[in-house]
């Protein structure tokens, strides 16, 4: 008598248990704090990408050998592994969700200059099981710690962007160095096996210098205003300014992720 | 008791000898991962996981599976899964333990792998994987070697692990569903974004994981003097028929949805699939083999003369397994990443480093399974009244 009644209560328990298995995820999935947003940002920094003036493959070069050399971005020939923090995409790519079939063929193949868009809600940082990449809530970039990341790439399949590269191999040897063999800048080389990606040179901002692309193409003959860099959050930055009198779109917006470049014209 | 495991005839030395040259196999190419990057790899910047993370997925399933038999023998009282419920746990250990291999292969700075406890990260799928999985390995260890002692010494388990036990099942559950999560919660990704995910995950789970159980059950008949059991070998096949044609059922929703909705990110996947998608057709012969595979097994299974015999049965999990390895260890992993978020296409394919290296963690998981099941054949022999 004693061991049915046991019996029925391992069952009532069980079948209950049954359904804690399916509801402990989703709890955690819901208790997972999503803390790293603008309003947790004391500033937001943002691009702002001028199509037209970056129509100029000298521009377009001029911000990617900028990066390049202020990073010690290697380069690598084979496509499937060449790291890029910035590169060039055609429109239609970029914004597959935003064309359509009577658009002209110039406009789908205008040259578009893609980044880390360093989310108000990025979806990396959400996935990240080491916290090696992070929403800095003094700015809101989204940060790589290059030493903490175990290289499970869970970033890159999150990222919506493509915006992430992962070192495949050592990157050493491909990057650019001096006549003296030495790297061009001191920002730290990164080891095989970990992800990297655009950091808007949050070492530069320390510095109180501006990313390296957007002093790039100011030097070039009319790429001035290609890339304006600024805070979102001050109503007087350029980036808000230019965000208010002009038209402007930016990538794959329904996501929810809260693109932080944007582009016009 | 574990003593059993290192005494065994020339048979049972030349399987383990067989596991071991899998795992020197694997170690090899490990080895050489591991000094070169996973550049010897096929996966590259748009399919950035592979075959082991593929891998990884269909064996959680296997790994959660036991609790087809736990359930019904510990809520149930269903006596007929008394012999069968120590292999199972068997598997679930044997099968956790690879999943965990998997993840490790995998990973580009395996030396930091320390780093998901150190920074213990709730917000990430990964995380509470990483804990499921050690939980449930812990789970079945514990279960498994307190219940089968008890049973040795042909006295009833302690009282303080039934609650254990009942854990053990909505654990079971919980550790295929958040791997499900882990690709299910990814805006970037339609193919994963789908919240039948996790239902068809445990629905393929339940079929592959019994099959397995079934054809290692009918090798345990056929060459120990352990038999656990005829009647209990025919319930596992019908769970198995019962698993497969919901997990059916769920593709066929998962497919109609997609493809009557006709919005193209959700139809790229499945046309990359079964048709091929501007030229890249690599997947598309595993996949019709797969499709075929599953019809032919369902409906053999459905058919109670032809699931009751056992001549046959061994063919239909076979088919089983092998249809189920295709859907996860094949198509899901690789078409997440098609196109990529940028429209291409990049095709994959394993490199032989990659095959060995799968070889070598399946042959790891093999080589504890067979020690697990040496240690039962042993006592259980020896527990038969001569």
């Amino acid at each position: 008598m004693e061991k049915k009644t046991r019996r029925e209560f391992l069952k009532e328990a069980g079948t209950a248990a049954l359904g804690l298995g399916w509801a402990l995820p989703l709890a955690a999935a819901g208790c997972a704090p999503r803390g790293h947003n603008i309003a947790g940002s004391q500033r937001q920094w943002a691009m702002v990408v001028d199509l037209e003036k970056i129509q100029d493959p000298a521009v377009r070069e001029a911000a990617q050998k900028a990066c390049a050399r202020t990073h010690n971005i290697p380069h690598i020939p084979d496509p499937q592994e060449e790291i890029q923090w910035i590169r060039v995409e055609s429109f239609e790519h970029v914004f597959e969700d935003q064309i359509h079939g009577a658009m002209p063929p110039h406009e789908l193949e205008r040259s578009v200059l893609v980044l880390c868009n360093h989310c108000t809600n990025p979806p990396c940082v959400r996935v990240c099981p080491t916290q090696a990449t992070w929403k800095r809530e003094s700015d809101g970039i989204v940060m790589m710690d290059m030493h903490r990341c175990i290289g499970c790439r869970y970033c890159m399949a999150a990222c919506p962007y493509g915006s992430r590269s992962f070192n495949w191999r050592d990157p050493r040897p491909f990057i650019e160095t001096d006549a003296e063999g030495k790297f061009l800048s001191d920002f730290p080389t990164r080891t095989r096996g970990v992800v990297e990606k655009c950091n808007f040179c949050a070492e530069r901002l320390r510095d109180g210098l501006e990313p390296a692309c957007v002093e790039a193409v100011r030097e070039v003959p009319g790429g001035e205003g290609a890339l304006v860099f600024g805070d979102l959050t001050d109503p007087h930055s350029e980036v808000s300014h230019i965000l208010r009198e002009t038209p402007s779109r930016a990538r794959r917006v329904t996501l929810g992720t809260g693109p932080n470049v944007f582009y016009i014209g | 008791m574990l003593e059993a495991a290192f005494r065994g005839g020339g048979r049972y030395w030349a399987l383990l000898g067989f596991w071991g040259l899998l795992v020197a196999l694997g170690l090899g190419a490990w080895g050489r991962q591991f000094t070169e990057g996973l550049t010897v790899t096929g996966m590259s910047q748009d399919v950035t996981w592979g075959i082991y993370i593929a891998q990884f997925t269909f064996l959680v399933g296997v790994a959660a599976s036991a609790v087809m038999v736990v359930l019904p023998y510990y809520l149930h009282n269903y006596k007929v899964f008394g012999r069968m419920v120590i292999l199972g746990e068997g598997l679930a250990i044997a099968a956790v333990l690879m999943c965990m291999l998997f993840i490790f292969v995998d990973m580009g700075q395996p030396t930091r792998v320390a780093n998901v406890l150190l920074h213990p990260t709730p917000n990430s799928m990964m995380f509470w994987d990483m804990v499921a999985l050690g939980g449930y390995l812990v789970l079945n260890l514990l279960i498994g070697a307190v219940t089968f002692d008890a049973e040795r010494r042909e006295a009833p388990p302690p009282h303080w692990i039934k609650p254990i036990i009942v854990l053990s099942i909505p654990w079971a559950v919980s550790i295929h569903t958040v791997t499900a999560f882990l690709y299910s919660g990814l805006e970037a990704r339609a193919f994963w974004m789908t919240a039948i995910l996790a239902p068809r995950f445990l629905a393929s789970a339940f079929a592959s994981g019994p099959s397995l159980l079934i054809l290692l059950a009918l090798i345990l008949r056929r060459f120990t003097r352990f038999d656990p059991g005829e009647e209990a070998i025919r319930k596992l096949a019908l769970i198995v028929t019962y698993a497969m044609t919901v997990n059916i059922f769920f593709v066929g929703v998962e497919l109609f949805t997609a493809l009557y909705s006709d919005m193209p990110h959700h139809t790229y996947p499945f046309r990359y699939l079964y048709l091929g998608l501007h030229g890249h057709d690599s997947l598309v012969p595993w996949m019709w083999f797969g499709a075929a595979l599953t019809v032919v097994c369902v409906t053999l299974l459905l058919v109670p003369r032809t699931r009751n015999d056992l001549r046959l049965l061994p063919f239909l999990c076979a088919g089983v397994i092998l249809a189920i390895w295709i859907e996860k260890g094949v198509g899901l992993v690789i078409t997440g990443f098609v196109p990529n978020p940028l429209g291409r296409i990049t095709d994959y394919a394993p490199t032989g480093v990659e095959v060995a290296v799968t070889l070598g963690v399946y042959g790891f998981g093999f080589l504890v399974l067979s020690l697990l099941y040496k240690i039962v054949v042993n006592v259980r022999e020896r527990m038969i009244p001569a």
